[in-house]
């Protein structure tokens, strides 16, 4: 195999590096200004169009955006895709609502504090041009409905609403008897009026003197209301929800069990995964994620705190404790110490949109998966391999059990994670792609873009294009810049069609484009 | 601002609260749409209020719920069926919501108004109504629209048939699952008015598209369509078109298919005719008792009863009863609890002597099974054995079945016992019983958990009703009595409660003897509860005993629990005392 056969294999080519320039910042820090716990954002999730952008904050708020530079156009979209626009439009976005999704709370059988954080957000399908998602904390799954609603102005009342808000001190005597029995009897006034519903007769014309009230409205405002709550079906904390294609059922998964639910019925759900061992002393591995295939509704993949990648088919049993399909690495033999294990914990999963591929992130890598090799993962990249000399004071401050998000570009040609310091990373996955990018979550995205990309490092094994890249190089911290533990860019999401990447810094919200 | 005339003023309240802003009163005013249609007229609620409601619907689901339902009714208020079509628009709105129970109902009230239409109305309104929801932008509208099309599609003419069919056709591959599902569940209802020529044609196909879907839940719906469709198609068409679906789903890859198919497969068999059942539907059903997932298993054996009754018994023995064994000894407790539901009511399809010889065996390793369920359920259809072999067969095991069910640990299980404890009497036969059971009856007297108590009370009272006074006389009262003396008053009250529960049952000679001195003497305890409950159960003795006693022993003795020093003693003595007054008055 030489490079010749590569270019013969794939006459293309791997599609050049992109570029990324900032886009957008929504809730920039300004120097010294101080980070509230509650504005930190938790969860970040575009919807199927590339549209609407949500967030999650620990506050238990979800705040919407909506994307402008289409919108302008109407209807018009396609028509300008078609024309082929040279105007290389970004994804722009504006604030469009936010609302209270979860409110801290109290189980007072377990004595335990229900934080309002936001775990995970889930776009739903809309209809009638309404918003419809999913949200969760630790516990409570919301079925939420964003939609604008007129605001009303009635008028011309058959009763003057003055006079009965007078108590009768306006009204003429001819009525003011029945304005203060009306409001006594608290709004219904069958009873008092031995009300004329059977026994009196209308004129057949009905009659004249009564009149509808007149409804009129100018403006609109958005309003979110709680539909329904999916609760009290998880001993433990919820890490995952993840709809299904057939737009009826969704998951939750939790460290030991995913349940699946109807989104129209709130009060039951169905375990279809139990991982956890009669005796708990036995307990070897938790539940970190999970996540229904894009379109087989039959479907889903669950990642394990070993490291392991588990696709079960929900068509062979109701409850799903054995899997399809199983999908990890098999250890060099030799390297082993004391965080192998911790740090092959998978933080985050995310199925391709073509289905085919699952990508992992793990503490230091991020490896992608073809669900029909089972051998082993497809790619892997070294997200933060420099790390591994300070896995020692990681482990003490608790940072190796951060988790990191992972996503995929909607044409599955590359994939993105965040890491330290506020930085991304960015790495191209198509055949002989070495773009392996970083970025900072700033408005200067490529200020600690230094590394050259790199060859990928190939094996034998290049056969099965298997390929390990992305090697980390060193002057990074020959930069100068230290590793600042604190800020972490945990959340991140691509946006589903075009390139784009919202992520997270603290309460922060960065949007890059390419 | 009008002056209301007073009469007026409930009615132009109930109107102007359409629009409050308390969900309760718009909630108030939708229900009574009728009346306040009434106090329009007829022409103005065409032109005014069903305008009105029209342009109003984006309230909340509750209010828009409650509207279709009325709006369904509402042809007498707009002019009758001449004017029925000015309720299609705000029907046709609420078609659209995301809100299903609205849209559901929605359909079903455009269906009952349709119905009633004429038909040249339902041509010129309601056929270009379902075409609209069926190209709707949303889902919604596409989902409402399926469940139309049977009504508009009779009076079409033969170009907006062909048209309607052809509509109905791309709802079925529509790119939402959701429009797939609810066209799936139509096509039955759909199918019914379509001519048989094309019944045969462009049904059938449409419907094979359905059966392979690449989601499961279309599919499983479409298991529904087999017996809808299969009752319409002719007998060999029938054979020749479903039968092989029915055959291909009960292999479905998918365990939710399959256990449609168990559930549903009673239905199917009626549809394709008794020989084919036979032939081809007995296998699938034989597959199906052996399926490897439980849930489908659980159904398959549910209906095991309902399926051997169509066939005839030698089928039945040769090939189900072998899987009914294996079934009797499944690993999943919910399986042999679903055929300890049924297995009984093989008894009368097998005959007496299959029924010893086969499943005999089967009752017995039941009513030993582990799990309480599934002996419950043998015994709770203890009758249907009865009637065919009689009970003695049964009875050696029964009796330590129960015994232990009586004694289970968990307070359900014995409610649940108790429960059937007249059904076994009844059964059983005094003898049986009183060798028994009868001790059985009285520990649960003594139960630690009140419901049990509550139970074992009424049991008291039903085997009395049963077996009669005399035999109560001897076999229970006394031994109920004799409890009055517990040292615990939670259990005094208890017998309190059978008394009170078996006065009426013994009669008024047994009452003044025998339980009304136990009452008495009660009313000196020396906790309030027990003498204010002396006190209730007094007042319900009055009614029963002669007028005589309660003036010589209640009375008296309610007077003195009127003087107690316990407020609550006193409250329910008066209240007896004053319901003795109203008898003594009334007689």
């Amino acid at each position: 195999m030489n490079g010749g056969d590569e270019v013969a294999a794939a006459p293309v080519g791997p599609p050049q590096p992109l570029e990324w320039k900032f886009s957008q910042v929504f809730g920039e820090r300004t120097a010294g200004e101080e980070v509230q716990e509650v504005d930190i954002i938790s969860a970040i999730e575009f919807d199927k169009t590339g549209d609407h952008l949500a967030t999650g904050d620990r506050g238990g708020r979800v705040v919407l955006f909506e994307r402008t530079d289409t919108k302008d156009h109407g209807g018009y979209r396609r028509d300008l895709e078609r024309m082929d626009c040279p105007i290389s439009r970004h994804p722009e976005f504006r604030y469009k609502t936010e609302f209270q999704s979860h409110e801290p709370e109290f189980d007072y059988l377990k004595s335990l504090e229900i934080e309002e954080k936001i775990n995970k957000i889930r776009w739903c399908q809309t209809a009638n041009g309404a918003l419809f998602l999913l949200s969760t904390n630790d516990k409570t799954i919301k079925f939420w409905k964003v939609q604008e609603k007129k605001v009303k102005k009635i008028s011309d009342m058959n009763v003057d609403p003055s006079k009965a808000v007078g108590n009768g001190s306006v009204a003429s005597s001819s009525n003011s008897n029945s304005t203060k029995s009306y409001l006594a009897n608290g709004g219904w006034p069958e009873k008092s009026y031995g009300y004329p519903s059977n026994d009196f007769t209308f004129p057949p014309g009905g009659i004249p003197s009564l009149h509808l009230p007149v409804v009129t409205s100018n403006e609109t405002s958005l309003v979110a209301r709680c539909r329904r709550v999916y609760a009290h079906a998880h001993d433990y904390h919820i890490n995952s929800i993840s709809n299904n294609s057939d737009g009826e059922t969704f998951i939750s998964a939790d460290d030991l069990r995913i349940n699946l639910w109807n989104l129209e019925i709130s009060n039951q759900s169905f375990n279809i995964v139990d991982v956890k061992p009669t005796n708990m002393e036995d307990l070897t591995e938790v539940i970190t994620s999970a996540e229904f295939h894009p379109n087989h509704c039959n479907m889903l993949a669950y990642s394990s705190s070993r490291g392991s990648i588990r696709l079960i088919d929900l068509r062979q049993s109701a409850l799903c404790d054995s899997h399809a399909k199983l999908f990890e690495e098999q250890e060099a033999p030799g390297s082993r110490s004391f965080f192998t294990e911790i740090i092959a914990s998978i933080s985050d999963i995310k199925f391709a949109k073509d289905g085919r591929h699952i990508l992992s992130r793990d503490y230091m890598t991020l490896k992608l998966w073809d669900i029909n090799m089972d051998s082993g993962p497809v790619a892997t990249f070294q997200v933060q391999e420099y790390l591994r000399p300070k896995l020692c004071d990681l482990y003490e401050n608790d940072s190796i059990f951060d988790k990191f998000e992972c996503c995929l570009s909607g044409d599955g040609l590359r994939v993105a994670t965040g890491s330290y310091s506020n930085l991304f990373r960015v790495f191209g996955c198509a055949l002989g792609s070495a773009e392996a990018t970083t970025l900072e979550a700033s408005k200067n995205p490529m200020r600690r873009q230094v590394q050259t990309p790199s060859r990928p490092s190939r094996s034998l094994s290049s056969i099965t294009r298997v390929v390990r890249r992305g090697t980390e190089s060193p002057g990074v911290d020959a930069n100068g810049n230290s590793f600042d533990f604190t800020t972490k860019l945990l959340h991140l999401a691509w946006h589903p069609t075009e390139n784009s990447i919202a992520c997270a810094a603290a309460n922060s919200l960065y949007m890059y484009y390419a | 601002m009008a002056t209301i005339d007073e009469p007026l003023y409930p009615i132009a309240v109930l109107i102007d609260e359409l629009k409050n802003e308390d969900i309760q009163l718009r909630l108030n005013s939708i229900r009574r749409l009728s009346t306040i249609a009434r106090a329009l007229g007829e022409e103005r609620t065409r032109k005014e209020l069903i305008p009105f409601l029209s342009e109003n619907n984006d309230d909340d689901d509750e209010v828009l719920l409650a509207m279709a339902e009325e709006l369904g009714v509402f042809i007498p208020y707009v002019g009758g069926v001449e004017h029925a079509n000015v309720l299609l628009p705000p029907l046709e709105t609420l078609c659209t919501v995301e809100e299903t129970c609205v849209r559901d109902k929605a359909v079903e009230s455009l269906s009952r108004i349709g119905a009633q239409m004429r038909e040249q109305d339902l041509v010129e309104y309601f056929i270009p109504l379902v075409k609209r929801l069926a190209a709707g932008e949303w889902f919604t509208a596409r989902v409402s629209s399926c469940g139309l099309f049977h009504i508009a599609y009779p009076s079409a003419s033969e170009t907006f048939k062909t048209e309607l069919r052809a509509i109905y056709s791309q709802l079925c591959q529509d790119d939402m699952p959701m429009v797939r599902r609810s066209a799936a569940t139509n096509l039955g209802k759909f199918a019914a008015t379509v001519e048989p020529a094309y019944l045969k044609t462009e049904i059938m196909s449409i419907f094979e598209d359905l059966t392979q879907d690449d989601q499961d839940s279309v599919r499983l719906l479409a298991v529904e369509g087999c017996a809808a469709l299969g009752k319409l198609l002719e007998p060999q068409d029938c054979v020749a078109h479903i039968l092989p679906v029915i055959v291909n789903f009960s292999q479905d890859k998918s365990w939710r298919v399959r256990y449609m198919v168990a559930n549903q497969l009673y239905e199917l068999c009626e549809a394709v005719g008794p020989e084919s059942t036979r032939a081809d539907l007995v296998p699938a059903y034989v597959r199906l008792l052996c399926d490897n997932e439980a849930e489908v298993r659980i159904a398959a054996a549910g209906k095991v009863t309902k399926f051997c009754r169509i066939l005839n018994p030698e089928l039945a023995i040769q090939r189900i009863l072998p899987c009914v064994k294996e079934l009797s000894t499944d690993s999943s407790q919910h399986v042999r609890s679903a055929l300890a539901s049924v297995i009984m009511g093989m008894a009368p399809v097998l005959g007496k002597d299959a029924t010893i010889e086969q499943l005999l065996p089967i009752f017995l390793s039941l009513l030993k099974d582990e799990f309480p369920d599934v002996r419950l359920n043998i015994i709770s259809k203890l009758d249907q054995v009865n009637q065919v072999i009689g009970i003695d067969l049964l009875s050696q095991s029964l009796l330590p079945a129960i015994v232990e069910l009586a004694e289970d640990r968990h307070w359900r299980v014995r409610l649940a016992i108790i429960e059937y404890i007249p059904l076994l009497a009844s059964q059983l036969g005094v003898g049986f019983f009183d060798d028994k059971l009868g001790a059985l009856c009285m520990q649960w007297l003594n139960d630690k958990v009140y419901s049990i108590r509550d139970a074992a009370a009424n049991n008291v009272k039903r085997l009395a009703e049963e077996f009669g006074p005399d035999w109560a006389m001897q076999h229970i009262v006394p031994q109920v009595l004799d409890m009055i003396n517990n040292p615990h008053y939670l259990y005094r009250m208890t017998i309190l409660h059978a008394i009170s529960l078996l006065a009426p049952v013994m009669g008024s000679e047994i009452t003044c003897s025998t339980l009304l001195p136990v009452v008495v003497s009660a009313s000196k305890d020396r906790v309030p509860n027990i003498k204010f409950n002396v006190a209730k159960v007094l007042q319900s003795l009055i009614p029963i005993v002669d007028q005589s006693v309660v003036e010589k022993t209640i009375r008296p003795c309610l007077v003195e629990l009127s003087e107690d020093p316990d407020v609550d003693v006193r409250f329910f003595a008066t209240q007896a005392l004053q319901s003795s007054d109203q008898v003594m008055m009334s007689t």
